[in-house]
């Protein structure tokens, strides 16, 4: 399976290219346009800020290319939050792929922000690898609106879309690649 | 909040494991990647890996430990040790770290907080902070992998903890140092004036020596709760604390 992770050219993209490498997959990482459509699967990883991450993909002229992949895609963590109209993050608007936007979540006493750490996901009908209840890591200080996109959610003061899907795109707030064996169920369940 | 964490820290000196008391006298506990693996195997939530000499040496962590870890562990872990710039937290992002952890170069420049937290996010930036207790208050001490090296830092922990998450820090671990390794309970009172004082995630680290200081590090707030010389000698078992820590009343990852 040719699978592509999509290089923005800054961040964190060693954890995810790593997990793949332990189901045996050796994925490529590619900013090239005509590489991606050519790939079987494609993952849009989490690289820090919304803004930044936006401003990289117009400068290497991949806002059309990732709207129009037409094979299973996946967005992690902030690549699921590009995915959206818009993020709050830096003011941002994103691929537009799913409508809604992206807002900061607001800290309380006992519910710090970044929402960092282990949270237990409530999974509608869909077979997405996971079961209600697991818990999957999250490390996040913005979230997606609710909204007929999710498919499965986490509570933190409100309810935050753990998993998306339109059409061909699967995006995860969460990071499969370090939410031991429920993570590799979910990831399992995308590359099948 | 999430389930609360249980996070063993494994000090790495030279590219083995290692553990002192009070920050000296540091003998060898193992292989890095071995013990990584026997962590998560026993249901630790995450880990964190100090290079204890990197700062004090002026160097940057070995990369090469970094990428096996990643490739081997499926739970999030935090690298520290002398990441001093942009390039060499970016490069330990890049060999598959979830979040790196700044301490004595965040005393150097307080800036490269806020350069990290922009281009990566709050979420991988953690401060760690040695605080000390003296004259009455809490004190922030730098260089303290190496006793040689260690120094005052002349800033209040207080302060010093809410001016890093202005600046973008995305979670604090705090070691109080008389604790280190001494196993007599975390600092309660001090971990509690820094949850209280700051809206991101609180660690607490320095003191665990039963499964009863656990509960009290959660009851005060604590996100996660940091050991290591209870993990490495098998004191306590990761299991058998998650499951006293959910009998009372806590939620835990099982």
């Amino acid at each position: 399976m040719k699978l592509a992770i999509v290089d923005l050219g800054c961040g964190n993209i060693g954890s995810v290219r790593l997990a793949f490498r332990r189901f045996g997959l050796s994925p490529f990482v590619t900013a090239d346009p005509e590489q991606l459509a050519a790939a079987d699967k494609v993952v849009l990883p989490g690289v820090g800020a919304a803004g930044f991450a936006m401003e990289r993909i117009q400068a290497l002229g991949l806002r059309e290319p990732l709207r129009s992949l037409k094979q299973p895609a996946l967005g992690i963590c902030l690549g699921m939050q590009l995915l959206f109209d818009r993020s709050e993050e830096e003011d941002v608007d994103c691929l537009g792929i799913i409508p809604g936007a992206v807002r900061a979540l607001e800290p309380e006493p006992e519910r710090p922000v970044p929402h960092m750490g282990w949270s237990r996901v409530h999974v509608g009908n869909q077979d997405l690898g996971l079961r209600s209840g697991d818990y999957v890591y999250f490390a996040h200080s913005y979230a997606c609106d609710d909204g007929p996109a999710t498919v499965a959610r986490a509570d933190y003061g409100r309810p935050i879309p753990a998993v998306v899907r339109t059409g061909n795109w699967l995006g995860a707030q969460f990071h499969p690649e370090r939410s031991g064996e429920a993570g590799a169920r979910f990831l399992q369940s995308f590359l099948q | 909040m999430s389930a609360r964490r249980i996070i063993p820290c494994l000090d790495v000196k030279y590219g083995r494991v290692v553990k002192g008391v009070q920050f000296r006298d540091h003998r060898d506990a193992g292989d890095i990647v071995e013990q990584a693996m026997r962590y998560r195997d026993e249901g630790a939530d995450e880990l964190v890996f100090y290079d204890i000499t990197a700062s004090a040496e002026g160097r940057s962590v070995d990369l090469a430990w970094v990428r096996k870890v990643a490739e081997t562990i499926d739970i999030p872990f935090a690298v520290a040790g002398g990441l001093c710039s942009r390039d060499k937290a970016a490069a330990c992002l890049d060999c598959g770290a979830d979040k790196v952890s700044i301490n004595s170069p965040a005393l150097e420049r307080p800036g490269l907080i806020g350069e990290l937290a922009r281009e990566f996010g709050s979420q991988c930036v953690v401060l760690g902070v040695d605080s000390f207790e003296a004259n009455g208050d809490y004190w922030v001490k730098q260089y303290t992998g190496s006793p040689d090296a260690t120094r005052d830092t002349g800033r209040r922990t207080l302060d010093w903890v809410r001016e890093a998450c202005d600046r973008g820090a995305g979670e604090v671990v705090l070691n109080c140092m008389r604790r280190d390794g001494v196993r007599t309970g975390y600092d309660i009172p001090h971990t509690a004036a820094v949850v209280k004082a700051i809206t991101v995630p609180v660690i607490a680290s320095g003191g665990a020596g039963a499964p009863e200081h656990f509960r009290h590090a959660f009851e005060i707030g604590a996100s996660g709760a940091l050991a290591a010389t209870v993990f490495h000698e098998r004191i306590i078992g990761i299991p058998k604390l998650k499951e006293f820590l959910v009998s009372c009343g806590i939620e835990m990852r099982l």
